[in-house]
């Protein structure tokens, strides 16, 4: 037999299949296969608590021990290997199996605290269906059950009940293997045992909430969800992750119309089982400042407005700005609703000058989409990761940008892949990939590629070797050149990893200048037609050339060029350049802002319409392999609805038909497929020297001060500290505190000392105490001054 | 049977323990002749001599060593120097007082398995073996008998004295690599074994103190000579360490086959005149057995015909004052106290069980609950992760067996109320010296 384990590649495994009798049923599994794996697959369920499928064996509970023919005691299924010819008897067909079960149920009651009904697992407790199942219906025990204090944190967010705990280690196990932060471990001894942290180090891991959810009882709980809820009352539905472009598959979970927690789902092509904190945690921005109503802005204030006036403003508006109108669309938005943005732009408001980019760009980036990402298919996948010989990161930190990448990488380490990253810092996130630095000053990405070094290079050109490029590529002059030069050279495969949820399928669905859906070009005749023929119009009503860049449609309403804007889901805080953001929208004669959340833009906006946050609306994003991630609507009778259906709302009222629902909108990009044709010509050259002096390495963390992360407490505080990371030889002079300082100002931070290059120093881009394009106004790359900077 | 006196001949000698001391009898003569030896034909001749583990399981010497592949990674002889066993006490006065006898056969198993570095794992709470054992290294080291090219043969070896921080678990073998290279000290997933993948993931043979000192006499004197004490199946002769409610207690080294009786002999019989009313072949974790048993040759395969185990052949013997509740209670503790936490069975079952004989020994329980004892501990043996789980759950039902109705009462009547407490203390009345 043989089986493909991919099925976005060709290659058949052949595999060695051996034949067993389990409970008398034969049956042929794969070489290597664990009993409590090949049970599963005839419905067999064996009881568990520490085995994983995703964590390595450990066979500490006992709760699985079955009995095999030949071997005297009866063995744990979750450890046990099959050999040919075994004949498997579990608790169904044997009296020893289930004896032993229902004995090692009854040992795990004992010191159990048994407090069910104040315990959130109630309900959901693989220890209490287990114990209903093979579990005996009365304790013999009448002693006295050991006492903690409970709970305890072991970390701000993660709350530890020593008393319910089972000592199956997945929690333990997890950190070590799977995050690589083993920040917890088992201490003490005997029924004492209990999971803690060193003093003073908490479990502060980007990946803590994934314990929560594999704990098998109620030990470990969040802060978050404590006392919230019972799993019953609990309305479940499945979701993807707005806040990057990993695509976790999740579970939303609510109640009388709130969401009270968020479970990673399984997707073992994506997540695994697995999610981040950000992910699991920051959901409450969901319910906090919300737009609740129409604005319109009347002698200089916003009032509000019935949805029929407010459309009637928004249209008249842009229809008298024609020609003159620019819009930006966030890269938060979904795919469907970024690309009722890139229709309306171009049939409504008759302009290209589109965006979706709200961050440091570059023509060259422009020309790097356009020719390389735009509309193309999934060509690298999380689990090409892991049989890549090679991964090289270039501008791009994956345990904070895109952290199931992080963690992918991380499993892929574990078993040969090499990675390689092209930067200034050895982050302890490359650590924990076992990877090398390939050390490049912050700018001169461009030059540290051409010089790779000849090994680095080898493993490129062999098959599978993947090349991985972060969105702040944009900000390195001839990075983006170079890389793609470098995977045209050595043959690797090359991935753009934007952080931001919706910049892929904003990319893909058109919502940038000079790009049509599926990476058409706007001036290829072919793209133009079938472009046109989609939507319904003259190939002619089209705009005939390339509009502008977000940066320099932000400059044009500065310069008064245009004297309308269009802008949904922004955070001006976010360019590069957040004075030019805020100028060019206070300078724009007519501002349409389509908005959750009331924000910089909602309050200089002349019309501000209440959109949809994720789980009112329906949806895909686009994750960094390009794969869809659809999700439906959570809230069914939400009052609010999506930008798509709001955009419709302002067409009709221009006369203009645009499909308002998400389904057809899906469709219709769907039926217009990827372009085939020719592509426009990719970024050349680019010099890559970088600055000189004392140069700026940065990038966001993956918690920091983003909007979406607003209203948890408890998250934020198991943030990484707000550090200016320098090498020793920087320090040196520097004492505690270092003053930054850039054409804006400066800000004095706490000296940290790492594998950092010399004459770089690295800060969090948007932390709190350090927000780099606002504080200082510079951008990763620039030089700065640094000066010993005393107390902060 | 006469006592055959070979590891501790010349423990008279106050000067034993030194270089000098241990060469005076003949010490290092069977490094010099091993190591003209190939090492396969030293790995042949200790599985000819069949030699069997002397820590308690008994597993033949050679065999194991022969188990190591050679593939080209690093191999390791660690020695299990951590004996914590209750009631046993033979590995560390072997180590206080020829300490050197240890060495040479560190050196030779060394060379025998192709190991360039060995390690001894050495019970931290008894510091005077351990500078006995760092102490002979040191000297050996400096007699060129450790180090690189030994004696000019061209074998290197570096031989690690390391201190437990005191946890039973880490006598088993696992944990002891575990413990060595660092970590928390708990049993390991097997396979791998650890003659495949043990310390440091590489090919490593574990030994007992004891079974290590066999090695260089069996090298000098050969295997006819070895195998003329003994039996078929256990031959050779065993370090006893006789404790207890004994005249004379004490290391009584003899071949294996000795009776109990023999030995109690030697030990000058049950104190104060007394008799036995039950004894433990080797250690707390072996079934304990009576006075009916007293004849029973001391080999592997006569005690397990006798539903015992030789064990570390360390007899605890007890006489008639002595309550069985009591003892069992004290053993139960122990384990408890021990058990690593990491399996299910052995961390809760212990727990359990001692809280109900603890209420036993103060006269509270019912019977049922005896019966239920026994139950729990077959819901341990043979479902826990190692063996010290199996361990802990012999005592009570071996105790049960023979002395079921002494446990019964003590569901009503304390242990101290059956049993004058201050008669079974060790020194109660004229112990002979």
């Amino acid at each position: 037999m043989t089986i493909t384990n991919n099925p976005g590649t060709d290659v058949e495994v052949a595999v060695d299949m051996i034949n067993v009798v389990i409970d008398g049923v034969e049956m042929a599994v794969p070489k290597g296969t664990l009993v409590i794996r090949a049970a599963e697959q005839l419905g067999i369920e064996i009881p568990r608590f520490c085995d994983h499928p995703l964590l390595d064996p450990v066979a500490a509970c006992r709760a699985c021990l079955i009995e095999i023919d030949g071997m005297p005691k009866p063995q744990p299924a979750c450890a046990q290997v099959l050999g040919e010819g075994m004949q498997v008897h579990t608790q169904q067909s044997s009296e020893v199996a289930r004896l032993a079960q229902e004995g090692v149920m009854e040992f795990l009651l004992l010191n159990h605290p048994l407090d069910c009904p104040v315990c959130d697992k109630g309900g959901e407790c693989p220890l209490q269906n287990q114990a209903m199942s093979i579990g005996r219906p009365e304790s013999r025990f009448v002693g006295e059950k050991r006492e903690f204090e409970k709970p305890i944190n072991v970390s701000a967010q993660v709350l530890l009940d020593r008393e319910r705990c089972v000592s199956c280690a997945r929690c333990t196990r997890f950190a070590e293997q799977i995050a690589g932060d083993p920040m917890i471990e088992l201490l003490e001894r005997g029924a004492k045992q209990q999971v803690g942290t060193a003093a003073d180090e908490p479990f502060d891991s980007y990946f803590s909430g994934n314990t929560v959810q594999i704990c098998p009882v109620g030990a470990l709980t969040s802060a978050s969800y404590r006392f919230r809820s019972r799993p019953f009352d609990l309305v479940s539905v499945p979701t993807t992750c707005e806040h990057c472009a990993s695509g976790c598959s999740l579970r939303t979970d609510y109640r009388r119309g709130v969401v009270t927690r968020r479970l990673a789902w399984d997707d073992t092509n994506v997540n695994e089982e697995w999610n981040c904190d950000k992910g699991r945690f920051a959901f409450r921005y969901q319910t906090q400042g919300r737009v609740e109503s129409p604005l319109i802005r009347e002698d200089g204030e916003l009032r509000v407005a019935s949805w029929s006036e407010a459309i009637e403003v928004a249209a008249r508006g842009l229809a008298e700005a024609a020609g003159r109108v620019g819009v930006l669309v966030g890269g938060r938005s979904t795919m469907e609703d970024a690309y009722a943005y890139a229709r309306f732009a171009r049939t409504v408001l008759g302009t290209d000058s589109i965006d979706f980019r709200v961050r440091a760009t570059s023509a060259e980036e422009t020309a790097f989409l356009a020719s390389t990402v735009a509309g193309s298919p999934v060509h690298v996948s999380y689990d090409d990761l892991e049989t890549a010989p090679v991964v090289l990161l270039v501008a791009f930190e994956p345990e904070d940008e895109s952290p199931i990448v992080f963690l992918r990488l991380r499993k892929a380490a574990r078993s040969g892949t090499r990675v390689v990253s092209v930067g200034a810092v050895a982050t302890k996130g490359l650590k924990k990939m076992s990877g090398s630095l390939h050390a490049s000053r912050p700018g001169a990405e461009a030059d540290a590629l051409r010089s790779l070094d000849d090994q680095t290079r080898a493993l490129l050109a062999q098959p599978g070797a993947v090349i991985m490029v972060g969105e702040r590529i944009a900000g390195s002059a001839g990075a983006a050149s170079a890389a793609v030069a470098l995977a045209r050279e050595t043959g690797a495969a090359l991935a753009w990893v934007p952080r931001r949820a919706g910049e892929r399928g904003a990319l893909d669905a058109g919502a940038l200048a000079g790009l049509l859906p599926g990476g058409r070009p706007l001036t290829d005749v072919a793209a133009r037609s079938e472009v046109a023929a989609a939507w319904g119009v003259d190939t002619a009503q089209l705009p005939a050339s390339a509009g502008l860049s977000g940066l320099e449609l932000l400059e044009a309403a500065k310069r008064g060029d245009l004297t309308a804007l269009l802008v949904g889901g922004v955070e001006l805080a976010d360019f590069a350049d957040p004075a030019l953001a805020s100028a060019a929208v206070e300078a724009a004669g007519f501002v349409v802002s389509l908005e959750n959340h009331h924000s910089a833009v909602t309050a200089l906006a002349d019309v501000v319409l209440p959109v949809g946050v994720v789980t009112e609306k329906a949806g895909t994003f686009l994750d960094w392999e390009g794969r869809p991630r659809p999700f439906g609507q959570v809230f069914r009778d939400a009052l609010t609805s999506s930008d798509a259906r709001v955009l419709s709302m302002i067409a009709t009222a221009l006369d203009v038909d645009m499909p308002a629902d998400i389904t057809s909108l899906r469709l219709e990009l769907g039926r217009l497929g990827p372009w085939s044709g020719a592509r426009v010509a990719g970024p050349e050259g680019g010099s890559g020297a970088g600055a000189s002096g004392v140069v700026l390495a940065s990038w966001r963390q993956l918690l920091d001060s983003g909007v979406m992360q607003e209203g948890e407490p408890h998250l934020a505080a198991t943030a990484r500290p707000t550090v200016a990371l320098v090498s020793a030889a920087t320090a040196a002079g520097l004492g505690d505190f270092v003053t930054i300082t850039g054409p804006l100002g400066s800000v004095t931070l706490p000296v940290a000392v790492g594998d950092v290059l010399d004459d770089v120093v690295w800060v969090p881009m948007n932390s709190p105490g350090c927000h780099i394009h606002a504080d200082l106004g510079v951008v990763p790359g620039a030089s700065v001054q640094i000066s010993a900077g005393g107390a902060a | 049977m006469s006592l055959t006196p070979v590891i501790t001949e010349h423990w008279d000698d106050p000067e034993l323990f030194s270089l000098a001391g241990y060469q005076r009898y003949g010490g290092y003569r069977a490094l010099a002749s091993a190591l003209k030896q190939d090492p396969d034909a030293l790995i042949g001749l200790i599985k000819d001599s069949g030699l069997r583990g002397r820590g308690g399981a008994g597993f033949p010497t050679g065999l194991k060593w022969s188990f190591v592949p050679q593939d080209g990674k690093p191999h390791y002889l660690v020695v299990n120097a951590d004996e914590s066993e209750p009631g046993a006490c033979k590995d560390i006065p072997i180590m206080l007082a020829n300490p050197h006898a240890l060495v040479e056969g560190v050196i030779i198993t060394s060379y025998a398995i192709r190991a360039k570095h060995a390690f001894i794992y050495i019970r931290g709470e008894v510091p005077e073996a351990i500078r006995r054992v760092a102490n002979a290294v040191r000297e050996a080291r400096e007699a060129g008998l450790i180090g690189t090219n030994i004696q000019g043969s061209g074998f290197d070896l570096d031989v690690v004295v390391h201190a437990g921080a005191g946890a039973y678990i880490c006598g088993e073998e696992t944990a002891l690599l575990d413990s060595l290279e660092g970590f928390r000290g708990q049993p390991r997933l097997k396979p791998p074994f650890p003659a495949v993948a043990g310390l440091y993931a590489s090919p490593t043979v574990i030994n007992n103190v004891e079974t290590i000192c066999n090695i260089p006499y069996i090298v000098d004197r050969g295997v006819d000579w070895f195998r003329q004490f003994g039996t078929e199946k256990s031959p050779g002769f065993k370090v006893f360490a006789v404790s207890g409610h004994v005249v004379r207690p004490g290391i009584y080294e003899a071949p294996l086959g000795i009776t109990m009786r023999e030995l109690l002999d030697y030990a000058g019989g049950v104190r104060n005149g007394g008799s036995v009313k039950f004894w433990l072949p080797g250690g707390s974790s072996v079934p304990m057995l009576t006075a009916d048993h007293l004849d029973i040759p001391m080999t592997y395969e006569d005690m397990a015909a006798a539903g015992t185990m030789l064990g570390t052949g360390t007899p605890m013997v007890f006489d008639q004052t002595m309550s069985v509740v009591k003892a069992v209670t004290r053993w139960l503790e122990f384990y408890k106290h021990e058990s690593c936490g990491k399996c299910t069975p052995c961390r809760e079952g212990t727990y359990w069980i001692t809280g109900t004989l603890e209420r036993f020994e103060h006269g509270h329980g019912t019977e049922a609950e005896v019966d239920t004892l026994v139950e729990l501990c077959g819901q341990i043996a043979g479902r826990s992760f190692c063996a010290l789980g199996d361990a802990a759950a012999t005592p009570y039902p071996a105790a049960l067996k023979y002395f079921r109705d002494e446990f019964v009462a003590a569901t009503t009547t304390s242990a101290d109320e059956q049993f004058d407490p201050a008669a079974a203390y060790v020194f109660a009345g004229a112990v002979a010296r």
